[in-house]
């Protein structure tokens, strides 16, 4: 049904031949630039009143250029202008030592941190789970349901609870965040590679029997590298929401680093150029993570031959 | 369940029962046969064990349920005790291991049921999780007060229903902020809004191709953290809310939809321009159909990421009312089994959202492969 040989082609073959990367990014490129000029657009909008009011409180004159230009640079905009922040987060990427506390590259690595050690103890939990579950069919119809349920609940909700309780036990810092993030990314990874494990096909775990393979063997040979295109899948879902896990995690627990703490502090002290400039080091991140495993899972598929 | 282990394990169960009789359960307390009808239950889940060994089939699940049971009502019985809460020597823990035993021998046993009548296999399927969840919460409120856990660190589950159940006005004046309020609105406008663009997309090609990578990139994106700025924006009440709730729903409608709408086959797309159909005609007899099961996709995730935006948006500033406010504010003040209460009230909420989406999924996408067994 979804080749696509019978299909008829009504309409004309298009005559002009485009070039491809105009086909493939010219409409994108169309979007940014629409986003960046919407952006400067309610820039003004939203800062007008801001930067009217302050000409007006100091009693100086002013004219519609001076507000203007007010709106581009004003020092807490409720929206600042894109190249504000690019001169922001420039600043405070590259102006400081990394490890100055003033330096958004030291709560980026903070965040990633507790990010990175998330990720490894949810996803490896999660595909110890999904073994289980996998092999056990008392567990598969007694846990699942309750591990799809876990899920409905909003977890982060649990953040400061989790954040009193491990605090309570001794535990500060690093682990309480990367909790948060581990049970956050473990579901997931769970049910990608519960799929995974279980997408041989009968034909093949057939042939296994004849071979009489024990379980262990079925496991490595067959059901691990089948499973593998699911754990990249789901490795992808789960290191974005990891990020998210940290940085809320971050949150309730009065930290002092951390792109969590960054937002928590400007959104106290109404700098907004500060909240801005670390969602934009959050966003870089999360597509830099997600980029490294898109690479890691090419480089790993095509060693295991695929095209 | 293989009969020699099914015997085994009942009868440990058995023998514990009968250790739990000779042993004290706390230094000092009185010994379980000098309490009324404390003993004559404990005599009658070891007995009720026993008969689980000898049969060491189906029937065992049939006794050692009502076994197992009666051993948890014992040591409950016994947890009220003061001598006992806190201070719980071996001669309880022995109880405790009867009824997790006998307990987790049934749900072995019924999980590895078929039952070919299909009423029977749903019940089943229902039991065997629900008992799976009850033994859990048994054992957590047991080892909390057995141990005597501080209520600062983790209340037992039947403190946390006793403050859900008096507390019940406050509950609903939260329930109504954060979720009639924050997250229905929210997610009716994302959701909404990400399905028209798609819509649009869909019939502009040139937009697709631009919005996919956008929309991927943004759906990636820890959008939750635009809670403080909207807070700003919007002012402390709802409608900041419902702005988070709207951002964070309207990526993955977005994707899902603009990938369900390009899902229909070639040959059901041909018979459409064969008869002659527009496009608003083929967009609702075929294109919006074929996508559902992609759209209610995104639904459901839509509603977990929905109640998470509104709750983490009220970490950031609310009136006095609200989930996440009641949540912050209780565990700064050290009321943890408030807090829980608060975080059930969620998680019934959120339970009770998606399965009003996945009853919508299921009375709507009937005609899909999934649910035609």
């Amino acid at each position: 049904m979804t080749n696509s040989a019978p299909a008829l082609s009504l309409r004309a073959p298009a005559t002009r031949a485009r070039h491809v990367l105009m086909e493939r990014y010219a409409s994108l490129a169309m979007m940014v630039a629409l986003i960046v000029a919407i952006w400067y657009i309610a820039a003004i909008a939203l800062n007008w009143t801001l930067v009217r009011d302050g000409f007006e409180r100091e009693e100086t004159p002013y004219t519609l250029s001076d507000v203007l230009a007010g709106t581009m640079d004003a020092e807490r905009p409720l929206l600042p202008a894109p190249h504000q922040l690019a001169a922001a987060v420039y600043d405070s990427v590259f102006g400081y030592p990394p490890l100055a506390p003033r330096s958004l590259v030291y709560h980026a690595l903070v965040t990633l941190s507790a990010t990175l050690l998330g990720f490894l103890i949810g996803s490896l939990f999660g595909i110890a789970l999904a073994l289980m579950i996998v092999h056990s069919r008392v567990l598969e119809r007694s846990l699942l349901p309750w591990i799809i349920c876990s899920q409905m609940v909003p977890v982060l909700a649990l953040a400061p609870i989790f954040i009193v309780m491990l605090g309570a036990l001794g535990l500060h810092g690093l682990l309480p965040k990367s909790i948060i993030s581990a049970y956050l990314c473990f579901f997931p990874v769970t049910i990608g590679m519960v799929k995974g494990f279980t997408s041989p096909d009968p034909l093949q775990i057939e042939l296994m029997r004849t071979w009489s393979a024990t379980p262990r063997q079925v496991l490595w040979k067959l059901r691990w590298p089948a499973a593998v295109p699911y754990l990249f899948a789901s490795l992808k879902v789960a290191i974005s929401i990891s990020l998210v896990g940290a940085i809320v995690a971050e949150l309730p627990t009065g930290a002092e680093a951390g792109i969590g703490a960054r937002l928590l502090a400007g959104s106290y002290y109404g700098r907004t150029i500060q909240l801005w400039s670390a969602l934009v080091v959050a966003a870089v991140l999360a597509s830099g993570l997600i980029a490294i495993t898109a690479l890691v899972e090419g480089g790993v598929l095509r060693r295991m031959g695929a095209h | 369940m293989e009969p020699r282990r099914l015997r085994l394990g009942f009868l440990l169960a058995a023998a514990a029962m009968v250790l739990a009789l000779l042993l004290p359960s706390a230094p000092g307390a009185l010994p379980l046969s000098a309490r009324p009808y404390v003993w004559e239950m404990s005599t009658a889940a070891c007995l009720l064990c026993l008969v689980a060994a000898w049969r060491a089939d189906l029937r065992a699940a049939v006794v050692g349920l009502p076994a197992s049971v009666l051993a948890a009502a014992v040591s409950l019985l016994v947890l009220d005790d003061p001598m006992v809460a806190g201070a719980a020597g071996p001669g309880f823990w022995l109880i405790v291991i009867a009824s997790w035993l006998s307990a987790g021998l049934c749900v072995a046993t019924l999980a590895s049921l078929r039952q070919v009548r299909r009423n029977r296999q749903r019940a089943i399927d229902l039991l065997v999780p629900l008992l799976f969840g009850a033994t859990v919460f048994y054992l957590w409120e047991v080892g909390v007060r057995g141990l005597g856990v501080p209520p600062v660190l983790l209340p037992a589950p039947s403190a946390a229903a006793a403050r859900f159940m008096s507390s019940l006005p406050t509950l609903g004046i939260d329930f109504v902020q954060t979720f009639v309020r924050g997250v229905l609105i929210g997610y009716v406008i994302g959701c909404g809004a990400g399905l028209l663009v798609a819509i649009l997309a869909h019939r502009y090609q040139f937009l697709s191709r631009g919005l996919l990578p956008l929309g991927n990139f943004f759906a990636a994106l820890p959008l939750v953290g635009i809670a403080p700025i909207m807070v700003m924006w919007f002012g402390f009440d709802w409608p900041s809310k419902a702005a988070v709730v709207v951002l964070v729903t309207f990526f993955p409608m977005l994707v899902n939809a603009i990938a369900g709408l390009s899902a229909a086959g070639d040959s059901e797309r041909d018979l459409m321009r064969s008869y002659g159909a527009s496009h608003r005609q083929s967009l609702t007899k075929l294109h919006l159909p074929a996508a559902l099961p992609f759209i209610f996709n995104a639904l459901k995730i839509n509603a977990t990421l929905a109640l998470i935006g509104a709750i983490v948006a009220e970490f950031f500033g609310t009136p006095t009312q609200g989930i996440g406010f009641r949540i912050s504010t209780e565990a700064g003040r050290m009321a943890i089994d408030m807090v829980w209460a608060e975080i059930a009230l969620a998680a019934l909420a959120g339970m009770a959202f998606y399965g009003v989406v996945a009853l919508a999924e299921r009375a709507t996408t009937f005609w899909h492969p999934s649910y035609r067994t």
